[in-house]
């Protein structure tokens, strides 16, 4: 094993120091080996990542948790409680900081990934997999194709119709997008699993912002992640999240 | 609650049994509280609190039952024989995600605890270090085993496929 194999492992893992980084970054723009191995490497890391987030608690519990904790100093001297329970918040203030920094990063990302989505949709001449306007033709279509099941809501409102769906990806996990049109404008639904989105998956507060092109609303519910996200105004977006939000 | 969902997904992998990691979560919680005082402020709150959760589980039933099984010899699994099919190549669709998964379950626990320190909750070295409670150099030899190990168990999950 050759100086820069042993160091590969800890490149991956940006554990070496900045001038090592800077020789590795350099020895890997001659070493069509280092480099390979190196992918191979962080495609593995990745692998174990998103296999790794696995479980979600149950609701119950965390609330089960929540209110243990919270009961706890009424039973004991409260005043033991407060100084330790002021440090814990200002510690839990700046993991939170720095959670939030991330979590906006993130949700960027996501937005300019979705972006792109609906803007292949919108540009396709064949924008969906499946041309239906019935929700009972289009929801069984995703099954089998993509790793879970979600509803779709009636259209009461006449200015609301269902174009179809397709398979979209998000940070390689699979998910559904469903295309509707309302009046002229056209809209996309993204559908993923809360849990395979990991480092992109978004607060779980509802999240509204607007962007120079297009309008997003994003929610979370029943461990599905949703993005709603077209050109027309916010309050149509938001008739649209309260169909799903509705069904969901 | 802070880290709540991140230690819980731990806490499952550890004990393999969600009520079991219910409790272990809850246990965890408690004596974070009772023992803040312990906390220095200053050092790092979550590998603090993943220590609390590793050290509780191991003195758990199924913590010293998982930590006996793991044989002497368990530490030095062999350098695999290049082929043309690594484990890596095939890491794209959701069935793989699972033989990752089911390959994770199959490993000794202090494998499948630094690899998921390592690569799920994105622990630096040092923050490692300090949750296990063992030096920067055993997390690098140990990290780089687990890697090894869990290509093995991937390998020969391949060939039987």
């Amino acid at each position: 094993m050759d100086k820069w194999t042993g160091q590969i492992e800890a490149y991956v893992d940006g554990e070496l120091s900045a001038a090592e980084m800077r020789d590795m970054d350099a020895h890997l723009r001659t070493c069509p080996a280092c480099t390979a191995d190196a992918l191979k490497q962080v495609q593995f890391k990745r692998a174990i990542q998103s296999a790794g987030r696995r479980y979600t608690p149950r609701a119950d519990f965390r609330q089960k948790v929540r209110q243990s904790i919270s009961a706890r100093p009424r039973r004991s001297a409260v005043w033991i409680w407060l100084p330790a329970t002021a440090v814990l918040l200002l510690l839990v203030a700046g993991v939170v900081t720095s959670h939030i920094k991330d979590q906006r990063l993130a949700l960027q990302n996501t937005y300019s990934e979705l972006a792109d989505l609906h803007v292949t949709a919108l540009a396709s001449p064949n924008p969906v997999d499946v041309v239906s306007s019935d929700r009972h033709t289009v929801k069984p279509w995703f099954e089998g194709k993509i790793p879970f099941a979600f509803n779709l809501p009636e259209l009461q409102n006449p200015e609301i119709t269902l174009v179809g769906g397709r398979i979209a990806y998000l940070g390689q996990a699979p998910g559904a997008e469903l295309i509707y049109r309302i009046r002229k404008h056209q809209i996309s639904v993204f559908i993923f699993q809360e849990r395979a989105l990991g480092h992109l998956r978004q607060s779980d507060s509802a999240m509204q912002r607007q962007q120079e092109t297009f309008n997003f609303l994003s929610w979370s519910q029943n461990g599905l992640s949703y993005f709603v996200m077209g050109d027309m105004s916010g309050g149509d977006l938001s008739k649209m999240a309260d169909l799903f939000r509705n069904t969901g | 609650m802070p880290l709540f969902d991140q230690l819980y997904n731990f806490a499952c992998w550890l004990t393999q049994d969600r009520t079991e990691a219910e409790d272990l979560v809850q246990e965890t919680y408690a004596k974070a509280l009772r023992g803040f005082s312990s906390f220095q402020s200053g050092t790092n709150f979550r590998a603090w609190i993943y220590r609390i959760l590793r050290n509780t589980f191991l003195t758990s039933r199924t913590g010293l039952k998982a930590s006996a099984m793991v044989s002497l010899d368990a530490e030095d699994a062999d350098e695999l024989p290049a082929g043309p099919e690594t484990p890596e190549t095939v890491f794209i669709s959701n069935s793989e995600q699972q033989m990752v998964q089911e390959a994770l379950e199959a490993l000794p626990v202090h494998f499948r605890e630094i690899l998921l320190l390592s690569e799920t909750e994105e622990m630096s070295y040092q923050e490692i270090s300090e949750t296990l409670s063992i030096p920067i150099g055993t997390v690098m030899s140990r990290l780089s085993r687990a890697r090894k190990a869990l290509r093995k168990t991937l390998q020969q999950k391949l060939v039987k496929v």
